[in-house]
């Protein structure tokens, strides 16, 4: 069984074929601290200087997901899905200037999902 | 800047009563906290440039070194929402005390503030000096950030954004400073449930400050650490005033925590609550949105929340932004230590002794760069300000915030009327 750390929401998903069409490839990356942190950020793919300190989680709509490895080493534990709300976050993230913004909503993973992806 | 700037900022706020509640924050907080600190943080710089000299050295009989500071040129600024008025006063002076022109822009969620202030102050300042940049992050923040004719970026903000900033600095070989958020650790030693007295209430309330301003604070004291003998009288205590906290209207000055400045933020805090509970977190008090009725019935409330837990869970280790506080029981200073700075972050801390050792070594052994010691949540401008770790660098307010806009100018004179003899 190929289990995941992250997926996506419909809602989300037509939101990011929107941006999709307008930039091109893009890079999700999870955020953290004050603020408008602890939400996935969206960029064009380039933008952000990423290297082995960045781990990629999986993609999702074709779309790589990465995050931090010291902010991972506290997540790993939790499945991440991308949904999509509306609100006025402030930050660089694509979706703003459409009146929405990107949110995680996260559970545990199974022992199952657990034993396959952090063993 | 002139007094005169300084007078009319502080004229104007009684208009100011009104707007800065656009954010959510109680009219309470905004007369008491919000005006007089930006009030003081201006007056600080205004006199601070005034009582500053440089330095002259004479290092032999006929060589003297002059010191001069000189100011970096434009400075951009990107601040965030929650204290629409108050950041926009820390960033603002020490950057114009030393000579520079600022471009600013407020956050989007925010952008009264900043407009109303300007219209007010406006002509106190040179055409050109003081630019207000409204807008999108990805159409105007990131446009200011990696401007080659910018000199300099401060921002305050999170991770992700930070490490970009950073990036298109390096680009033009730019300073930054940055002020990236935490995850506080308020330590409560047993000695505080010595007495039951003054300073008892005062440290219960410093407890229950993770909940001011919405915990929309960056220094949100949103670890909460107990010394195990006094865990369950302690906590009976900040349960008890976490529950009497007022949530209601924020124009009336009875209520002490507002709505949340927006609908993600409150649905991401919302999502907090959710995997605190999936991981075991136990909720004390709150644990879910706050309905109101009539015209707040749509408001972003979120009911003061205590979870109760270990450090090793997300609530703990995530700036949630929110009324939410996730507490722990420690047996000793050792393991307060070692809970307090298992964290990514390092902007503020608390320590809560009547132990005076204590009082100095723990808050010496902290890693952050602001440990309020038997107080919580002061902000005094004379007082520096910043992160360890991935919570930034460079200061905020205190004099030294001047160092981090402007460079050194060394004029080296020699009054020697003879040559080297080299050539």
């Amino acid at each position: 069984m190929n289990y995941t750390r992250v997926a996506i929401t419909e809602a989300a998903t037509s939101i990011l074929d929107q941006l999709k069409a307008k930039y091109g490839d893009l890079i999700f990356h999870q955020s953290g601290g004050c603020c408008d942190g602890s939400s996935p950020m969206v960029f064009e793919e380039g933008e952000m200087y990423l290297d082995e300190s960045d781990i990629l989680l999986g993609q999702l709509d074709g779309i790589n997901y990465y995050m931090n490895q010291d902010q991972f080493d506290y997540w790993k534990h939790t499945h991440l899905t991308v949904d999509v709300t509306e609100g006025r976050g402030a930050s660089f993230s694509l979706e703003i200037p459409l009146g929405v913004r990107f949110i995680i909503r996260s559970r545990l993973l199974t022992p199952e999902e657990n034993s396959e992806l952090n063993n | 800047m002139s007094i005169y700037g300084i007078y009319r900022i502080n004229f104007c706020k009684v208009k100011y009563r009104h707007l800065i509640c656009d954010n959510g924050k109680p009219i309470r907080e905004t007369l008491n906290a919000d005006i007089p600190l930006s009030v003081d943080h201006w007056r600080y710089f205004a006199s601070a440039i005034r009582a500053e000299e440089s330095t002259m050295s004479e290092l032999d009989i006929h060589t003297v070194s002059l010191n001069l500071k000189e100011p970096l040129g434009v400075i951009g600024q990107i601040i965030p929402w929650n204290f629409p008025l108050l950041m926009l006063s820390w960033k603002l002076p020490p950057a114009l005390a030393t000579g520079n022109c600022v471009i600013l822009k407020p956050a989007e969620q925010t952008p009264s503030t900043a407009t109303l202030l300007m219209e007010k102050i406006a002509d106190v300042f040179p055409p050109g000096v003081v630019n207000i940049l409204h807008g999108f992050g990805p159409e105007a923040g990131k446009p200011l950030a990696s401007h080659s004719g910018i000199d300099k970026v401060a921002f305050t903000g999170e991770t992700t954004t930070g490490q970009l900033i950073m990036q298109y600095a390096s680009k033009n070989l730019n300073p930054v400073t940055m002020e990236l958020g935490g995850k506080s650790p308020n330590i409560f030693f047993n000695s505080v449930m010595d007495a039951d007295d003054a300073f008892l209430d005062k440290a219960i309330e410093g407890a229950v400050l993770f909940a001011f301003n919405q915990g929309e604070v960056c220094t949100c004291p949103s670890r909460l650490l107990v010394q195990e003998d006094i865990y369950d009288a302690f906590m009976a205590r900040v349960i008890e005033r976490t529950e009497a906290i007022i949530q209601d209207n924020p124009y009336d000055v009875n209520t002490m925590v507002g709505a949340q400045a927006s609908n993600d933020q409150y649905e991401k805090i919302l999502s907090y609550l959710e995997i605190g509970r999936e991981e075991g977190a136990k909720v004390l008090t709150g644990g879910a949105a706050c309905h109101l009725d009539g015209d707040l019935a749509n408001g972003f409330y979120i009911q003061p929340t205590i979870l109760e837990g270990h450090n090793k869970m997300r609530v703990f280790q995530e700036e949630i932004f929110g009324p939410v506080v996730a507490v722990t029981k420690f047996k000793d200073e050792a393991e307060a230590l070692e809970i307090a700075n298992d964290t990514l972050y390092g902007l503020g801390a608390g320590v809560w002794s009547r132990d005076a050792h204590q009082l100095y070594q723990i808050p010496r052994a902290i890693k952050a760069g602001r440990v309020w010691v038997n107080c919580y949540h002061a902000h005094p401008a004379h007082a520096p300000f910043g992160g360890y770790k991935k919570s930034g660098f460079g200061r905020e307010t205190h004099l030294m915030m001047m160092n981090h806009y402007r460079q050194t100018k060394n004029m080296l004179i020699s009054y020697d009327k003879n040559k080297l003899g080299f050539f």
